[in-house]
């Protein structure tokens, strides 16, 4: 059942090659950038800038911070909107669409905005939600990934024949966990893994929300260093672009699976 | 002995019912289809057995046990779906070993009736294989597998064979009535094939509009149709409708021509009846060759080449099946002369104001 890759048209090359020139030109900027001396007129090449980061506990406090906030996300959202999802699709289909404009809110309202309300809101919740990001911050980016989230499950989903995976599951005996777990959760696991993706990437850059609840995140240190020393602030760029493509090469490993396939395709033979 | 019993089952969405009173009762290893065209209310019947849906009215009992208000995983019935429904992140082992792991046991002991099953529906080759390496008709033979493998009180197929081609659908029918006369295994088999279901079963219902409008055996149901529309639908039916003239002397008229039918016997005059004749029943030969005493008038419409027999329209509604060399001195737009035989031929009443159920063209 091999598909034959089909040939490229010579103008996809063209455009492909403006859309890597797009992408890698400011990433070699930086690069060189990052290479030269802290002061005016030196020439290349140095590694001083990225030994300033390494050795910056700073850096090493914040992107932790960072990364771990992007895990709770992950974990909180998954938790909530796998079996929400799961669920509308089986039983409440009338709901997709409400959840659906739910899920744009968020892209609609200004981050700024989503701030104010949100700190409004639980002003007099307690410290350890209120004072800490693993609370309050956690709950914002919940809220600000929800659109990813949704969209990505809900692909997933709609891709599986649901309603019927899960009453084979349940003729066969097993109960609801069960059937999510074991037959519903593999079987979406390309969708959540994308949802994943994002989500990190989303946590590993939002500066508003963070810098206006004054938080030190991961972004709000980049931004001062931007602001304060331009040379390291290249190799900081440069590093925290490689980290985060290493921690989703990571999540891509563990949720990869020997063997399966993750999607569903019906077979025609 | 009943050992499936299904006591007057409603099942209404909003103003529809698609389930209005059906009565089954099936004895232990009997092998019963649900037949009928699409929206007939035989796969709400078998959704109500598996638990996916509950009746508004009514209960089903197995050996002895109302199990209407039983959720579906605690009832233990082996379920095929119409569509491929094995879990794509498994093997095929894996799917049919799904339903055993959840009951626990000995591995070993689950392994062993993994191969038994896989070797029972011929794919013990194929147990390591994704469902998406494996053809539409291996899916369904792992599914039944599957199905069979918690050793249910029950298996329901629900038009299993529907997405498969035609060849393979003839030859999974028959091994899946194979295996059900093996183990012995009492079966509910939902089609809206006629001529699966007549194959392969001990008992037909052939269900309309939500009620069940016969339940027979498969010779039962087409030698002797009780109603208008089961004649219709199991294979081809001539409906030509009748009033009874001399019920004495059994004489009935149908387009202003006498006929006499046997049946038509000791009926009261006026009555109005329909008159069933098997296409192969009808004799055709060309007009003006002889009497056509108790004979139709009709002009060849087409001919459809089947094979050995040859089937004939004409005008009237009338069909006709004949051998193909026959069939060929009669061409389309020739004058022919239908022979009804007196005997072999069933009547139905017919009320006065009845109209006649319309699904179609019968195959």
């Amino acid at each position: 059942m091999k598909l034959r890759r089909p040939r490229m048209a010579p103008s996809a090359y063209v455009w492909l090659l403006l859309a890597a020139i797009y992408f890698v030109i400011p990433l070699y900027s930086t690069l060189d950038f990052s290479l030269k001396e802290n002061k005016a007129g030196t020439p290349c090449c140095t590694l001083h800038n990225y030994g300033w980061v390494v050795h910056n506990g700073d850096f090493w406090h914040t992107i932790k911070i960072s990364f771990l906030l992007a895990l709770e996300t992950i974990v909180i959202s998954l938790v909530l909107f796998v079996p929400t999802i799961y669920w509308v699709h089986l039983k409440l289909p009338r709901l997709r669409p409400v959840i659906a404009f739910m899920a744009l809110v968020p892209f609609v309202v200004p981050p700024i905005v989503m701030v104010v309300g949100l700190l409004r809101t639980f002003n007099g919740a307690p410290g350890w939600y209120y004072g800490t990001p693993w609370g309050f911050l956690a709950t914002a980016y919940v809220i600000l990934a929800f659109p990813y989230m949704f969209f990505s499950l809900d692909a997933g989903f709609r891709a599986i024949d649901v309603h019927t995976l899960t009453e084979a599951s349940q003729s066969l005996g097993a109960r609801w966990t069960t059937t999510l777990v074991r037959v519903i959760l593999p079987n979406i696991r390309a969708a959540a893994l994308a949802a994943s993706f994002l989500t990190l990437a989303i946590v590993m850059g939002e500066f508003t929300i963070a810098n206006l609840a004054a938080f030190h995140t991961f972004p709000i240190f980049l931004q001062y260093v931007n602001e304060s020393q331009g040379f390291p602030a290249g190799a900081l760029t440069l590093l925290s672009f490689a980290i985060t493509w290493a921690a989703m090469l990571s999540l891509l490993l563990i949720g990869r699976k020997r063997g399966a396939r993750g999607a569903v395709v019906p077979a025609t033979r | 002995m009943t050992y499936l019993q299904l006591e007057n089952l409603h099942r209404r969405f909003g103003d529809v019912k698609a389930l209005n009173g059906i009565n089954i009762t099936l004895g232990e290893g009997e092998f019963l289809s649900l037949l009928g065209p699409s929206g007939c209310g035989k796969t709400t019947a078998l959704r109500l057995v598996a638990g996916f849906d509950r009746p508004n009215q009514g209960r089903i009992v197995v050996e002895g046990r109302d199990i209407t208000g039983v959720a579906p995983n605690k009832r233990d019935m082996g379920m095929v779906f119409q569509a491929y429904s094995l879990f794509p992140n498994m093997t095929a082992r894996q799917n049919v070993e799904f339903g055993l792991r959840i009951r626990g046991g000995d591995k070993s002991a689950r392994e062993k009736r993994v191969d038994e099953l896989l070797e029972l529906v011929g794919l013990a080759h194929a147990g390591d294989r994704y469902p998406h390496q494996l053809s539409g008709g291996m899916q369904q033979r792992v599914a039944l597998a599957r199905a069979l493998a918690i050793e249910p009180r029950v298996l329901l197929l629900d038009e299993p064979l529907s997405a498969l081609d035609a060849k393979v659908r003839v030859q999974l029918r028959e091994e899946i009535r194979r295996i059900q006369l093996e183990l012995g295994i009492t079966t509910l088999y939902v089609t809206h094939d006629q001529e699966e279901a007549l194959a392969i079963s001990d008992h037909v219902a052939v269900m309309y509009g939500g009620v069940i409008e016969q339940m027979g055996t498969p010779s039962e149901m087409y030698t002797a149709p009780k109603t208008p529309f089961v004649a219709e639908f199991i294979g081809t039916m001539n409906r030509l409708e009748a009033h009874v003239v001399d019920g004495a002397a059994g004489e009935v008229e149908h387009a202003g021509k006498r006929l006499r039918i046997d049946a038509a016997r000791g009926r009261a005059n006026g009555e109005r009846v329909l008159i069933l004749i098997r296409p192969e029943a009808l004799e055709l030969t060309a007009a003006g060759n002889g009497a056509d005493g108790n004979a139709l008038r009709a002009e060849v419409l087409t001919q459809t080449f089947l094979g050995p027999v040859t089937r004939l329209k004409m005008t009237g509604g009338l069909i006709a099946d004949m051998s193909t060399a026959r069939a060929s001195a009669l061409p389309v737009g020739a004058n022919v002369v239908a022979h009804v035989p007196a005997g072999g031929v069933q009547l139905l009443t017919l009320a006065e104001d009845q109209e006649l159920p319309d699904i179609g063209e019968g195959t």
